[in-house]
């Protein structure tokens, strides 16, 4: 019997078919997917890395939530000049608790991923507002929308709790006081500004947008822009140790 | 067989378990937007509910006016085939494609002139962009393949498509999907997967959908006359099986709380990013590539009135597409913290598969051995062949790009967007406006297209935005991508990113010009087809009988 032939027993059976096409997409995916679940050199060992703060990960969900990935990458590659234009090149432990990812595909505007610290919050609270104001070429849309929308902060204990679900490290701690956490963040004179900064090594304290009153998307936000890239101290950092 | 003319009206098992379902899911949707968290979720609750109570007065009522029986299998021997909810997704396929041509040109627009962004949250770049791919790719891509699977695998299996309501709830619930997709991203519903944005309960709904759509396809091949499986079935049933596959596998999410849109996704980091890419170039390899490709085997051979070059061809092509594209998706990744094995894989493979993409492009263009003079007279066969042209040449610049070297340059550039665009307008549009140009007289029972020089127009109005989009692209990505790595001679950054910026914004306007032209193209399409079902020429009854597949 021919090869062509013996083709002839999924050109006649549906069933048998499904089962040829199921088995024949099965490998790529399963060889290059599960080894990242069980290799241990996946994930660099590096310290400081650490969940995000109930204000940085809102601050992350109004970034999902508004797209900007689909221009602003956050992933800076090993390569000579991309390295001296944003930073020391990103690692898989800088988004390990990055739920969903958030490397990006396409840069209409610069990486981001060591953005963090580079401007002022000053900067980032006009340039959210207008960003023609700031930077005249630019062709990014204004978030005017942002400083006036107070934050949603009742069910931030819900988000840490599902974050930990899906495998974020947040401790009964943090959930607990998740709350209190998001504010005392915005206040370095509360009470539990100290408490709050025990929790969360290397946290930002400070009102981000400048403005008195409740907590802003815009707050949110920056303090999640001025944390990106900042948690690893790279003069630690053992290169070798983790060639992969 | 038995007595028509005895048998009481009764329900059918899907019509009896559907309408009562229908109900119960209306009732949980008031109780979800009663109970919701955020405005979104509980907008897109009415909307579950308005359409729950819709389907089951459509199902009751549809039930009171049909007769005892449903519509018979076949009529004196001949298949009686099931055109409804075919004429349905073409129809849809139309708008959506219209609708999402036209964002495409607003969002190519507010690149060049960003004030079209209106500072408003839901006109922005950002939310607007997923509307733009998901109307291309899923709205007007998705209905147009489910529309001509559910042409093709009747007439190849000369059988009536399965079941009775469920091509229906196939049709109308992706649809639904859209809707729900769409309104979710202006509304700031995202999960920001690149080609799999909508929220988890979409996501539940769409995999009831697509489980459906396989039944109904499966249902359909199970009752054919012929003993083989026709080669465009197989494309198709890939497409399917393979787009359930990567749905399940990219969108596991656990929701803050059952009565709000957001979730977080199940993978992190480094492995999330593997998966969405594993998903995202998948999507194009088996919704973009095999769904289409189905399309070329079976509508070039019927328009051109000849036989596919070669049967052993396509066996291999099918096969070994199938099995490397699901590699290839590391290539999105080149140079990122995802590990070097998997990237060095994901290149591999990417550039083997230039091979099956070639095979299958030769399969279609030979196909027309002995009918190239057809291409002179027939526009619409000019436009689908041009379609595998196109297909040849972005496979070819695909595998080019995976490469490393070329990847550092052309990655996070708008090369990929011309890339996308040219496999995207070129491949995926023309040969979806061929299929459309043959299926509405086909279901219309039309003896010809309302205009033949319409088509021409179509095609050449739109070949020639295809052109000014792509090129703009090239010049654009390249530039951008050695802008960003040029050094003075001194050894610094030669340019800061936002000169980068500047220089783009001439290849931005051309590019909007180009899609502004294949947007016109689409509505001459749409005049076209509208003429042709209201004004055309009836086929003639004795005719039909020309319209039996070319298998």
């Amino acid at each position: 019997m021919s090869f062509w032939n013996r083709h002839k027993i999924f050109e006649k059976n549906s069933i048998i078919l499904i089962a040829g096409i199921l088995a024949v997409i099965a490998i790529g995916g399963l060889v290059e997917i599960t080894p990242l679940f069980y290799l241990k050199s996946t994930i660099e060992a590096v310290g400081g890395v650490r969940p995000y703060t109930p204000l940085e990960l809102v601050g992350r969900n109004i970034y999902v939530r508004e797209g900007c990935y689909l221009c602003h990458s956050q992933m800076i590659r090993p390569l000579r000049d991309e390295v001296e234009r944003y930073g020391h090149y990103s690692l898989a432990a800088e988004s390990m608790y990055d739920h969903p990812f958030q490397w990006g595909s396409k840069r209409t505007g610069p990486d981001l991923a060591r953005v963090g610290g580079k401007y002022s919050d000053d900067w980032h609270v006009r340039h959210l507002i207008d960003p023609r104001a700031i930077v005249p070429q630019s062709v990014m849309p204004g978030y005017s929308s942002l400083a006036s929308t107070e934050l949603e902060v009742a069910d931030i204990p819900a988000h840490l709790r599902t974050s930990r679900t899906v495998g974020v490290p947040y401790t009964d701690d943090q959930i607990a006081n998740a709350k209190a956490d998001l504010r005392a963040q915005l206040d370095p004179d509360s009470a539990e500004a100290d408490a709050f900064q025990k929790r969360y090594p290397k946290a930002l304290v400070r009102n981000f947008d400048g403005r008195a009153g409740n907590p802003t998307e815009l707050d949110a936000l920056v303090a999640y822009l001025q944390m990106l890239g900042t948690l690893v101290d790279f003069k630690l950092y053992d290169e070798k140790a983790n060639l992969r | 067989m038995t007595n028509a003319s005895a048998t009481a009206k009764s329900m059918t098992i899907g019509e009896a378990l559907l309408w009562p379902l229908f109900a119960g899911l209306a009732f949980l949707c008031l109780l979800g937007a009663a109970n919701a968290h955020d405005t979104p979720f509980a907008f897109h609750a009415y909307l579950g509910c308005i359409a729950s109570i819709m389907a089951v007065f459509a199902i009751l009522s549809r039930y009171y006016d049909r007769p005892a029986e449903l519509p018979p299998l076949e009529i004196s021997g001949r298949p009686n085939y099931n055109m409804g909810p075919i004429k349905f997704a073409s129809v849809a396929a139309m708008f959506w494609g219209i609708a999402g041509f036209t964002v495409g040109l607003l969002i190519a627009s507010q690149l060049a002139w960003p004030a079209l962004n209106f500072d408003l949250p839901w006109t922005t770049f950002g939310r607007l962009r997923p509307l733009h791919t998901s109307a291309v790719i899923f709205a007007f891509g998705g209905n147009v393949l489910i529309a001509t699977s559910f042409y093709v695998v009747q007439k190849t299996c000369r059988a009536r498509l399965a079941g009775d309501l469920a091509p229906w709830f196939v049709v109308l619930g992706y649809n639904f999907f859209i809707l729900i997709a769409g309104t979710g991203y202006l509304l700031g519903v995202t999960q920001s997967k690149e080609y799999a944005e909508p929220e988890w309960y979409a996501d539940l709904w769409l995999t009831v959908v697509w489980v459906t759509y396989l039944l109904v396809f499966l249902g359909t091949l199970f009752r054919r006359k012929e003993p083989h499986i026709f080669v465009a079935n197989w494309f198709y049933l890939a497409f399917i099986v393979t787009i359930a596959v990567l749905h399940l596998g990219n969108n596991p999410a656990v929701p803050v709380s059952v009565f709000g849109s957001k979730s977080y996704i199940a993978w992190g980091g480094v492995q999330d990013a593997m998966f969405q890419w594993w998903y995202g170039h998948n999507a194009v390899g088996f919704f973009l590539t095999a769904g289409f490709l189905a399309i070329m085997y079976y509508f070039i051979p019927k328009r051109a009135e000849r036989p596919i070059y070669s049967y052993r061809l396509s066996i291999i092509h099918f096969w070994a597409l199938i099995f490397l594209y699901i590699w290839a998706g590391p290539h999105h990744l080149h140079y990122t913290a995802l590990p070097d094995w998997a990237q060095t894989l994901g290149m591999t493979f990417s550039i083997m598969l230039w091979m099956p993409s070639w095979g299958g492009m030769i399969n279609g263009l030979m196909t027309l051995s002995g009918a190239w003079d057809k291409l002179r007279t027939d526009p619409v066969l000019r436009m689908m062949v041009v379609s595998v042209a196109f297909y040849g040449m972005s496979t070819f610049e695909g595998p080019m790009m995976s490469i490393k070297v070329v990847n550092s340059l052309s990655h996070y550039t708008d090369w990929t967007i011309g890339h996308v665009h040219s496999g995207a307008l070129g491949w995926v549009g023309f040969v979806s406006f061929g299929a459309l140009y043959c299926l509405v007289p086909w279901l219309w029972n039309r003896k010809e297209l309302y205009s033949t020089r319409l088509v021409n127009w179509h095609f050449w109005v739109s070949t020639v935005g295809i052109v000014l989009y792509i090129s703009a692209m090239w010049v654009s990505g390249i530039m951008q991508g050695l802008m960003w790595r040029a050094y003075t001679s001194l050894g610094f950054l030669e340019y800061s990113f936002i000169e980068s910026v500047e220089a783009m914004h001439p290849y931005y306007m051309i590019r909007a010009a180009g899609g502004a032209l294949f947007l016109i193209g689409a509505l001459i399409m749409a005049f076209n087809l509208w003429m042709t079902v209201n004004a055309g020429e009836a086929e003639q009854a004795s005719g039909a009988g020309l319209l039996q597949p070319a298998e």
